[in-house]
């Protein structure tokens, strides 16, 4: 087994972590969840920085979780890289090879490749306060890298920088992640940066995990509102006999039959709204009242409570003619086409 | 003032009062000294034995206190352990206790009958007080607290996470404490060492009482001033002088360079 086999239970006051994971050798998997989930913690857990309180960690097969931090086959990328500030970049990434007891020449050559691998050929001898924030986050690539973990942490490894730069080093993320053969964990709140990088993604909320799947899965079955604002989505629960689910009284129709509980999700942009209820009435419409606007991109989000809460995305010219402001009531409309239902 | 408005009248006076409370008394000494007499008083073999022994003895004493007060420090901030809060208070007590009782109560633990001293007498046929080695202990006795609160201080504003990140790299503790912690404290360990070395060149009290008033072997520069004063007070002047000059010279070099 060359995966990683965890359970995690890590106790802080009234706040618990219980997790289980489980990944498989050269597979990507983000931990994905709000500030407080936990995510930190539980990638801090594996590392070793903090103990556990219950569980245990097995990597390759061998148990890790009473190996001491610095013995364990573990590279991790810190959220603001925490490069030492006094070193070289050389030495940064020669720093794990040389405390792992490998001669200083060879140190130094390892460490030169994995500055080439990471594009910073030519940087060997600056200090990292002469870097920018993605040269910085590639040294702190690479310094992980270079102790050859089998097992490779990264906690927000994008956080730290600005849109453009996240763009590109996103990108090379991805390639060094897809050639890394380890185990690969990255926690991160941005979705859009977990599906990127990741091949599986576990959501957290509150210290256990509630969804796992795709990035596919996840992005068009969200199972909680945290991950259904992640994903852009309309989350509700429902019941449903055949094609018509109620939601708190209303009742949507939708493109699968289904019985039981189940969600609804629908996009933003598939809300059209009308100031009169509209003639020829298209099956899904309720009447609802604006709770807010704001721009959204180049559309405008309408915020809109009702029966249920509900967001919809119209354009600024839509916003205009229908004379949208909090406290207006509005009726909302969504095809059922454009719905999306599944099982809870 | 770059603040174009000034400083209100409430802060100005006393700041201006507590200045020259600091430096009046350094300009009548620079006012009363012998200025023709000064290059043949310099050359005194006297004064220089003393300002060498001063130098010597408080740079050894710094040593001491380096090779002791950082791994303190460190215990101090990077542990835990039940009575660390006393154990904090009393690495502090050298401070506020008197000089001199210090000097007794070193006599007392390592003097010739004292409760080790008797031992390194037996066994080594050592005895410290009234030697150059008594002058260092003395002087780092007291100078230490300096040097542990400073260090202290030092590590518990630097960032523990890079500790963290070396432990992740594979170091052992004494690697983090050598390539990362050490570096990353160093202009607090300088500032330390400086403010350790400082007071171990004034240091009197502890050094008469545990080492005694012998010139060359334990008459350091605030000994001499002392007891030229009674017999000779030009002399203490000029001793008194070396002993600013010396101190503003290596506080100034080292302010600009290393003390934040």
């Amino acid at each position: 087994m060359s995966g990683l086999s965890a359970r995690l239970d890590v106790r802080r006051g009234a706040f618990r972590l219980d997790l289980a994971l489980d990944v498989a050798g050269g597979e990507v998997v983000a931990l994905l969840g709000p500030n407080g989930a936990g995510k930190t913690t539980a990638l801090r857990a594996l590392a070793g920085l903090v103990p556990l309180d219950g569980g245990g960690i097995t990597l390759q097969g061998r148990p890790l979780d009473k190996v001491p931090v610095e013995k364990r086959p573990v590279g991790m990328v810190f959220q603001d890289y925490l490069l030492f500030p006094h070193l070289s970049v050389l030495e940064n990434v020669a720093f794990g090879p040389r405390s792992r007891g490998v001669k200083a020449a060879q140190a130094r050559k390892r460490a030169q490749e994995l500055i080439a691998r990471v594009g910073l050929t030519g940087y060997e001898k600056a200090k990292p306060g002469e870097l920018s924030g993605g040269q910085a986050q590639r040294v702190a690539l690479a310094r992980a890298l270079a102790v050859e973990p089998a097992l490779l942490l990264l906690d927000e490894p994008l956080a730290a920088l600005d849109a453009h730069t996240r763009l590109e080093i996103r990108a090379g993320l991805r390639g060094h992640l897809a050639a890394f053969g380890g185990v690969a964990v990255l926690v991160t709140h941005d979705a859009l940066d977990a599906m990127v990088l990741a091949d599986r993604l576990i959501v957290i909320e509150d210290g256990r995990i509630v969804q796992e799947g795709t990035p596919t899965e996840i992005a068009h079955r969200p199972r909680t509102d945290y991950v259904a604002r992640l994903v852009g989505l309309n989350l509700h629960r429902g019941t449903a006999d055949g094609v018509l689910v109620d939601v708190e009284g209303t009742r949507l129709s939708v493109a699968e039959p289904l019985h039981g509980p189940v969600f609804v999700a629908f996009a933003p942009s598939a809300v059209a709204l009308y100031r009169e209820r509209p003639d020829g009435s298209p099956r899904n419409l309720w009447k609802a009242t604006v709770e807010g606007v704001e721009r959204h991109g180049t559309s405008v989000r309408v915020h809109l409570t009702g029966p249920f809460a509900a967001a919809a995305d119209i354009t600024p010219a839509a916003v205009a003619d229908l004379a949208l402001r909090p406290g207006s009531t509005v009726w909302a409309a969504v095809k059922a086409t454009e719905t999306h239902a599944y099982p809870a | 003032m770059r603040a174009g408005r000034g400083a209100p009248w409430m802060l100005a006076v006393p700041a201006a009062v507590g200045l020259a409370f600091l430096v009046l008394p350094l300009v009548g000494l620079l006012v009363r000294a012998p200025w023709r007499t000064l290059p043949q008083r310099l050359a005194e073999p006297a004064v220089l034995e003393a300002l060498r022994l001063s130098l010597v003895s408080a740079t050894l004493a710094t040593a001491v206190c380096l090779v002791l007060g950082v791994p303190l420090a460190w215990v101090l901030a990077r542990t835990r352990f039940r009575g660390r809060r006393l154990v904090r208070s009393l690495v502090t007590v050298p401070m506020v206790l008197p000089p001199v009782v210090g000097g007794v109560a070193l006599l007392l633990v390592l003097g010739r009958n004292g409760l080790v001293g008797r031992h390194l007498d037996a066994a080594f046929g050592i005895t410290l007080p009234f030697t150059t080695a008594a002058v260092v202990i003395a002087e780092a006795f007291v100078a230490l607290p300096f040097l542990v609160i400073t260090v202290e201080g030092a590590l518990r504003a630097a960032d523990p996470r890079f500790e963290e990140a070396a432990a992740t790299l594979g170091a052992s503790r004494w690697t983090v404490f050598r390539r990362v912690t050490l570096p990353l404290i160093a202009p607090g360990v300088l500032a330390g060492g400086v403010l350790c070395w400082s007071r171990a060149l004034g240091e009197f009290g502890a050094t008469i009482t545990f080492a005694g008033n012998f010139p060359g072997e334990t008459q350091t520069m605030p000994l001499a001033v002392y007891l030229a004063l009674e017999t000779d007070p030009e002399a203490a002047i000029v001793l008194s002088l070396v002993l600013l000059a010396v101190s503003v010279a290596i506080l100034t070099a080292l302010r600009d360079r290393w003390i934040p």
